[in-house]
């Protein structure tokens, strides 16, 4: 049966071209892998390769005819003992080079759409996002015992009680065995675990980022440390592309149940390069869930339900927070569900909106504002990505004003999204405008006049506060 | 004859430290091995051709980086496995999948982003992976495989099972920082897993001469301690041999070794690509001296094993599948919208 050759496409964005050159002509015999013809398209001049054998019947589309349209029939291959003349009536004329109709009957006009096709076609059935129920933290029984624990203490705790649970789990990082942790984050756990799941690497951080997806992609559950989230930049393809896409690529086939942790944001005089906070960076990304805890009960309890959860968690800690100490329930398997803010302070008249050391500020500026006879109310965020609209949105109902607080740069920061979504969600509520504290815009400067004016401050929260409830 | 033996043999090897694996000669095929290497090799060839087709034809969208002409490295390397060793390549990597046993439905449905695409339509032509024959993906960034592929080897040492990592990557990705970051944990972890440099000459547009200060790929482990060989990868049974040979030294507990696969890529690096960095003559003269699947073919019919129309039944065989998978590419459905927030999170 003869073959129509059709005007290939020859980039993802070809819809036309020019057949510059034939370099069979007709009665040419021709083998798959013949470079039959010469195409100029939108990005260079390409060769045409036969797919199929036979002769070449009939050229339908002369050299030098430009804008040719793909999938227009610009030859037609005939068989042995087949006639190119049977073939000339009944494909020939068709072949015009302006006949756009040649496209739509071939299998891939439908693939060749406008891009104001495409969105008019699917705007109008667009999927709902689905919607998730969140549990609620676990009731503590009447009488637990609470224990003033260090969140260093806290994090230690956690990873052992679940390498303790399950043999799959293992820790790797730069110091994290011999030297016990660069914060003394895995303190302990070399002694109890040994040098199989308590892993030293080499300063390589997107080596051991990739090998750590590698090994979580396999089954295991890797907990990566990085001894700041400043070093994972070098990793941060392999978290991305590699961690949180593979799940949504494979169709479910297999995904990366994974923990990256480590401090993150500014920690004291260490400048520029040492010192960001990348919530807001993470918190951008589909697949991946974002936590970055206040307490130390939170920090236990979120780090245990991180490891458990077969997604990848980015786990942003604080230098800063280490060392304070928090009441943690002294529980056998203390877990907290990921995507669940905590109110820390009921209160009326204002929502503070905060998360790890950002809470520091916001619960200081909620003592002074009591002084002034302003009742906050304090929501911890605890997880950035996916977040807990609901609870902000409940409280913003109440007091009508919002404030967040965070250490971050304050372009598309954690703030400007919760500011964005109240708008969206609670506009009828509002009756002020959401003010967003976050770091200044700039690099971490050195000096300690300077990083302090960088950073967010008391003051500026509770002015933030003074503003949105108009108070003189 | 390998595709560079100009200046050396078709084999040698780069010795890191004593004992280390010799470049071992061509494996001796049997008739069975060889009918099963061309069939296999014919598959690659004749999908990719068809994909490309469909490609000229608008059905496959995006980038789509053919596998012709490297066909002997997969094929052969697969024939060294065991069940349960992992595969992981990068983006050209139809030939791999059909190698490992993927269903050429499910490739070809994948490419033309169809719901009964391996991925269901949502990863393409260069994101796909399968758990049931443990092949890892399919990755779409010059060299994140390496690391990834290391990681299998980690778990399979974790686990103290027997198995080994295959982890495939090109000239161009063996520039990349991460691959050495990945060879020295794996040489000073000893990982089980055998790094495959699929040598094709060119990473896109650039020659290696152009690209590589050291050309010789099977010495980019030597710092490491990493042996590695330099094997004919256009001769099916010298890759099979060196797999063999790179196998039981991963899997022995030895640590990693690298294959350097001399071989070469018949089509542009993508279907964009004009490959005017190369001359024709070149191309044609790697077709028609070297050609995987013509020395097998070759030797079946000089040795008598085959005759012509026993070889052209395979030839049928293989077009159908194909053929098959084609029609099932445009006939499936694409996947369902509500698949659009599925497989985020579970």
């Amino acid at each position: 049966m003869p073959v129509e050759i059709l005007m290939p496409a020859l980039s993802p964005t070809m819809e036309e071209g020019k057949l510059s050159k034939w370099l069979k002509k007709e009665g040419d015999a021709v083998t798959s892998g013949d470079v039959i013809a010469e195409i100029e398209t939108d990005k260079a001049t390409m060769e045409v390769e036969a797919v199929d054998e036979g002769t070449l019947g009939k050229i339908l589309v002369a050299e030098g005819t430009d804008n040719v349209k793909v999938n227009t029939p610009i030859a037609v291959l005939v068989a042995d003992g087949e006639s190119a003349d049977s073939i000339a009536s009944s494909s020939g004329p068709k072949a015009d080079a302006d006949t756009p109709a040649a496209t739509s009957d071939a299998a891939g006009g439908k693939a060749r759409q406008s891009s104001e096709e495409l969105s008019a076609a699917t705007d109008s059935k667009i999927p709902a996002q689905p919607k998730v129920d969140v549990a609620s933290d676990p009731d503590i029984p009447a009488g637990t015992e609470m224990v003033k624990t260090t969140v260093r203490e806290a994090l230690r705790d956690a990873m052992a009680e679940e390498m303790r649970r399950d043999p799959d789990v293992f820790v790797m990082g730069e110091e994290v065995a011999e030297y016990q942790g660069a914060y003394k984050i895995t303190q302990g756990l070399l002694d109890e675990f040994g040098p199989r799941r308590v892993v030293d690497t080499p300063i390589t951080e997107h080596g051991f980022a990739g090998v750590g997806v590698g090994a979580a992609m396999a089954g295991l559950r890797p907990i990566v440390e990085f001894m700041t989230f400043n070093f994972a930049m070098q990793a941060i393809d392999q978290i991305i592309n590699s961690a949180a896409k593979t799940l949504y690529m494979s169709g479910g086939q297999m995904g990366a149940p994974i923990v990256f942790r480590g401090p993150s944001g500014a920690a004291a005089r260490v400048a520029a390069q040492h010192s960001q906070c990348y919530a807001a960076w993470y918190s951008h990304i589909p697949g991946l869930k974002v936590v970055m805890p206040y307490t130390a009960a939170d920090a236990k309890g979120l780090l245990k339900a991180a490891i458990r959860d077969p997604n990848p968690v980015i786990f942003l800690e604080n230098e800063i927070l280490y060392g304070h100490s928090f009441d943690v329930p002294n529980l056998d398997d203390f877990v907290l569900p990921i995507g669940k803010a905590r109110i820390h302070k009921t209160g009326k008249d204002v929502t503070l909106v905060s998360f790890g050391i950002g809470m520091t500020y916001a619960v200081k500026a909620a003592e002074e504002l009591a002084g002034l006879g302003i009742d906050a109310e304090i929501i911890d965020l605890r997880t950035i990505r996916p977040m807990d609209l609901p609870t902000i949105i409940e409280s913003v109902k109440k007091t009508g004003r919002c404030v967040t607080v965070e250490e971050g740069y304050p372009q598309s920061s954690v703030g400007t999204e919760i500011a964005t979504r109240v708008m969206q969600q609670a506009f009828d509520y509002l009756d002020a405008p959401v003010i967003t504290v976050a770091g200044k815009d700039v690099p971490m400067p050195y000096a300690a006049n300077l990083e302090k004016l960088a950073l967010p401050s008391v003051a500026e929260v509770v002015e933030a506060v003074k503003a949105v409830t108009y108070t003189a | 004859m390998a595709p560079r033996a100009k200046k050396a043999p078709a084999s040698k090897t780069q010795a890191a430290s004593s004992g280390a694996p010799k470049a071992p000669k061509p494996a001796d095929f049997t008739k069975d091995q060889e009918l099963e290497a061309y069939r296999e090799m014919l598959l690659i060839r004749r999908f990719e051709e068809k994909a490309g087709q469909l490609y000229g034809m608008g059905l496959i969208g995006g980038f789509c980086h053919l596998y012709i002409g490297q066909e002997a490295v997969v094929v052969g390397m697969q024939l060294a496995l065991k069940p349960g060793d992992e595969v992981i390549t990068g983006y050209r990597d139809h030939g791999h999948m059909l190698a490992t046993g993927m269903s050429a439905r499910g490739v070809m449905a994948e490419l033309t982003g169809r719901r009964g695409g391996l991925s269901k339509g949502k990863g393409g032509s260069m994101h796909m992976f399968s758990k049931e024959k443990h092949f890892y993906g399919g990755h779409g960034i010059v060299g994140a495989q390496v690391p990834l592929g290391t990681g299998l080897a980690f778990a399979n040492k974790y686990r103290g099972n027997d198995n080994i990592s295959l982890t495939y990557f090109g000239d161009g990705a063996a520039n990349q920082g991460q691959v050495y970051e990945s060879f020295n944990m794996a040489s000073l972890w000893k990982l089980p897993v055998v790094y495959i440099i699929e040598n094709n000459r060119y990473a896109m547009g650039t020659s290696v001469s152009r690209a590589s200060a050291e050309t010789d790929f099977s010495r980019r482990g030597l710092s490491f301690n990493i042996p590695g060989i330099q094997v004919d990868g256009m001769d099916v049974r010298a890759v099979k041999a060196a797999g063999d040979e790179a196998a039981e030294w991963a899997r022995s507990g030895k640590g990693p070794i690298i294959l350097e696969m001399l071989t070469y890529r018949y089509r542009g690096h993508s279907m964009s690509d004009p490959a005017k960095y190369r001359t024709k003559d070149e191309v044609q003269k790697m077709r028609s001296e070297h050609d995987p699947i013509e020395q097998v073919k070759n030797r079946l019919i000089e040795k008598g094993w085959s005759s012509e129309d026993e070889l052209k039944a395979i030839d049928k065989e293989v077009r159908d599948i194909v053929a098959d998978s084609a029609d099932f590419a445009q006939s499936d459905p694409e996947p369902d919208p509500s698949e659009l927030y599925t497989d985020i999170l579970l």
